[in-house]
């Protein structure tokens, strides 16, 4: 564990993406009790610039909101999406996946099939379609991501089951008399973890823009403040008050570069034959 | 007259390696025109030395000392630039694997046309017909086929022979062959050493190869130098070293070498037998679309035969002889397409679901590759006990039972809480072995169960199945490649060629008298007879004995 971190910090770039996303944790976790100021409340007058007015570091918005309150109310809002729709993809994924690779035949076909008629469809434009079906709720916002983000998660997953169940331990577990569901989660599936996880922190970047996608669209909830939703409000404004929509946008920008950062020093740290080329 | 020197060389390995230098102190001389092959076992540094001729050692390696002299020059400190003009023109290099040392995407005639592009040698047509030129010398069937051909359409010799045209095409005067035939099939062996040894004497090459085969050292070499540990531990003529061996590390190696007459053969014909096989098949389609029809390869051809209680029983055959493909169907990870397999009365053929489970602990395996048959994220503790415990045995008593195991195969009870990555090639086959005792079997199948490991450990592991094989009164069938080992642990041996049984008969009957042509032919190809019989003459005792 000690050496994969040391692995993990050898990539300069992966370390400062720790850096950002753990500041970014923190603000999401400390933030709101620290900083009590309804984002939605409006505090003075509208389009205030920032480092104007005292107690208002960023300035306020179209409405007169504080900026500094929806950037770090925000802030807890994507990474949850980020979070809890990867989580939710994995779970549909990794199952769908490992049966297709393991069983093969008409179980593959089908559910690879299945997985196919998900990959047709422009992922964003099937999100847009199940959230006007839904109503735009947190909770449906996530399902929507979900369910347009778990078909890469299947098929990476059906690669690698498929080339680790002819591994000469498969079979030799398939002798010592252990069943299907006892050797893809103990076999198999632990030794496709370290791909898994490189995917998943990719998926969080990934999903976080779907978020502000939606919400800048007008489709996220429209009960919590999120940074799609500012630059989504302040985008008519673009040329007078620039700031409303860039300050926003800079948070997405870094927490999304932070975790493609760290998904490729996970990817330089788990594959160790890729991270020899270093040393 | 010495073309090539290395003197004092020393190569460091990273930090954090098992051992600070990879080759330490190594000096050796080539003359024009000499085989000279150097003998070790995996990790004695054989493959770093000539790869540090080459320039082409990997990151992080890199030689400390010494000095390599090519023609006045010293390697060590030529350029990149000076380096890849010396490559292919001076010093040739054939490889281990040959289907991964070729590209697949590209023509044979292509890729040794590449050879003379580099270069900036002929015009491209002039290339073509050299390319020809050469893959007749190394005697290819049909080159203006072949020049044609992608790598994939050839077989595992014939790629071998395209590997020493390509390494041939610009007259080398120096032939470094790292492990050229490891990979091959002893019938293809015999004739890649042949040909090596041809083309020498025509063109008056020095070769430098690297074997860890005593029987192809003893066939073709001048001189040998034998490592261990990155250091030269007895260099000489191949007489002398191979007969007159001063370093206990080469003697040690020698008597490691598998020949006929290890164990004391006895008929077990009169036991019972444990497992009768009736004209077992297995047919494998591949391919056939639309508009093509499928190949068919009768990978397992009738095969009948008994197994008597405490038998071994050897299948031996050349890669593609179906040997595997059998083994695999008697435990049912393949299933026949006809035929019976009868254990105690039960057909395993037709089991399936509970039954097949119930019936299947009876019967074991052990499996080739000591690093894929042992899932890397899994506690040695954790891979002995899954197979008892899915039967329904308490873990703890599972537990204790795999503590007994490891030290019945020779391995320290405290290896249960450990990972397959914490132990060597032959100490992990060890641990397969356990695994394949865990569930008490009557019978196991070792498939090519020593292939992959040296020979001295080869030799420990096989006395170790022989040990287990008396305590426990198993009934085993030994898949192997090498007649030699085959003679060595087998009381009957069955001798297979594409799919089909061609000879099945007592091991010392086979091995002495053989009647079918290709065991015939199996036999003469085996490296090192001649040695084998010199080496019994000057010591009096054959080569296994230790």
């Amino acid at each position: 564990m000690k050496k994969g971190f040391a692995r993990f910090a050898r990539n300069r770039g992966a370390l400062i993406g720790l850096v950002i996303l753990t500041l970014v944790i923190v603000i999401a976790a400390l933030g709101p009790p620290l900083y009590p100021q309804d984002p939605w409340r409006m505090v003075q007058r509208p389009f205030l610039p920032p480092f104007t007015a005292p107690g208002l570091p960023l300035g306020t918005d179209a409405l007169g909101r504080d900026v500094l309150a929806g950037l770090i109310h925000g802030a807890r809002v994507s990474l949850m999406v980020g979070l809890v729709s990867t989580v939710v993809a994995l779970l549909i994924g990794v199952p769908v996946g490992a049966l297709a690779g393991y069983f093969g035949g008409w179980v593959d076909d089908a559910l690879m099939r299945f997985t196919e008629f998900f990959q047709t469809i422009p992922s964003f434009a099937l999100a847009i379609v199940l959230l006007a079906i839904f109503q735009p709720s947190l909770f449906f916002i996530i399902l929507s991501i979900a369910i347009v983000s778990w078909p890469p998660v299947a098929r990476l997953v059906r690669g690698e089951v498929l080339s680790l169940r002819s591994r000469e331990y498969v079979e030799a577990a398939v002798l010592s008399g252990q069943n299907s569901r006892q050797i893809i989660t103990r076999q198999v599936l632990p030794n496709a973890v370290s791909s898994i996880i490189v995917l998943a922190s990719l998926m969080v970047a990934t999903a976080i823009l779907l978020e502000s996608s939606l919400a800048f669209l007008g489709l996220g909830d429209p009960n919590v403040m999120s940074w799609g939703y500012m630059i989504g409000a302040a985008r008519t404004v673009l040329r007078t008050a620039w700031w409303l929509t860039f300050i926003p946008g800079v948070a997405i920008l870094l927490s999304v570069l932070a975790l493609n950062l760290i998904g490729e020093g996970l990817n330089d740290a788990l594959n160790p034959r890729l991270a020899r080329r270093g040393e | 007259m010495t073309i090539l020197q290395i003197r004092n060389l020393s190569i460091a390995l990273p930090k954090g390696a098992d051992r600070p230098h990879a080759v330490e102190d190594v000096s050796l001389e080539l003359a024009a025109g000499e085989i000279l092959c150097i003998v070790g076992e995996s990790g004695s540094g054989k493959s770093m030395s000539a790869n540090a001729l080459m320039g082409l050692l990997p990151e992080g390696v890199r030689p400390v000392k010494g000095s390599i002299t090519y023609q006045g020059r010293d390697l060590l400190q030529a350029d990149e630039g000076d380096l890849r003009a010396l490559r292919g023109r001076d010093i040739g290099m054939i490889f281990q694997e040959p289907l991964s040392a070729l590209n697949p995407l590209m023509r044979i005639g292509a890729q040794i046309a590449e050879v003379f592009e580099a270069h900036r040698l002929l015009t491209p047509v002039a290339r073509q017909s050299r390319a020809l030129e050469l893959l007749h010398e190394v005697g290819l069937p049909d080159p203006k086929k072949a020049i044609r051909a992608y790598p994939f359409q050839l077989s595992g010799g014939q790629r071998q022979r395209v590997m020493i045209a390509m390494a041939l095409a610009l007259e080398p005067k120096v032939l470094i062959a790292d492990e050229p035939t490891t990979a091959l099939d002893v019938t293809t062996q015999a004739q890649i050493l042949k040909l090596i040894e041809d083309l020498r004497r025509k063109r008056n090459m020095a070769v430098i190869f690297i074997t860890h085969d005593f029987g192809v050292v003893a066939d073709i070499a001048d001189r040998v130098i034998v490592m261990q540990h990155g250091r030269i531990v007895e260099e000489g003529p191949a007489r002398d070293v191979l007969l007159h061996a001063r370093h206990p590390y080469t003697q040690k190696l020698i008597a490691a070498i598998p020949g006929p007459g290890g164990e004391a053969k006895d008929d077990k014909q009169g036991a019972p037998a444990i497992l009768r096989v009736r004209g077992l098949n297995k047919i494998y389609k591949t391919g056939g679309g639309l508009f093509s029809s499928p190949r068919v390869v009768h990978a397992v051809n009738d095969m009948t035969f008994d197994l008597h209680t405490g038998e071994t029983i050897g299948i031996v055959g050349e890669s593609g002889s179906g040997k595997s493909t059998a083994g695999r169907c008697l435990v049912r990870l393949v299933a026949p397409d006809s035929g019976r397999v009868e254990m105690a009365g039960v057909d395993m053929a037709s089991l399936s679901g509970a039954d097949l489970r119930a019936n299947r602990r009876r019967i074991q395996m052990i499996f080739q590759d000591p690093y894929s048959s042992l899932n890397p994220r899994s506690t040695i503790g954790r891979i002995l006990t899954e197979g008892p415990v899915s039967y329904g045995t308490p873990r703890a008593e599972a537990l204790a039972r795999a503590r007994e195991l490891l030290e019945l195969v020779g391995l320290d009870a405290s290896a249960v809480t450990r990972y397959p990555h914490e132990f060597s090639g032959g100490q992990r086959q060890r641990v397969g072995i356990a695994r394949a005792l865990a569930l008490q079997p009557d019978i196991i199948i070792a498939d090519e169960a020593v292939s992959a490991l040296d020979v001295s450990i080869q030799a420990q592991v096989l006395d170790l199945l022989a040990d287990l094989k008396r305590q426990l009164n198993l009934s085993m069938l030994f898949i192997t490649h090498d007649l030699r080992v085959a003679a060595q642990v087998c009381d009957r041996i069955i001798v297979m060629k594409q799919g089909r049984v061609v000879e099945m008969g007592s091991a010392d009957t086979v091995l002495t008298a053989p009647e079918h042509d290709y065991t015939r032919a199996l036999l003469e190809a085996i490296p090192g007879r001649d040695y084998e019989r010199a080496l019994k003459d000057a010591t009096g005792v054959p080569a296994c004995q230790s």
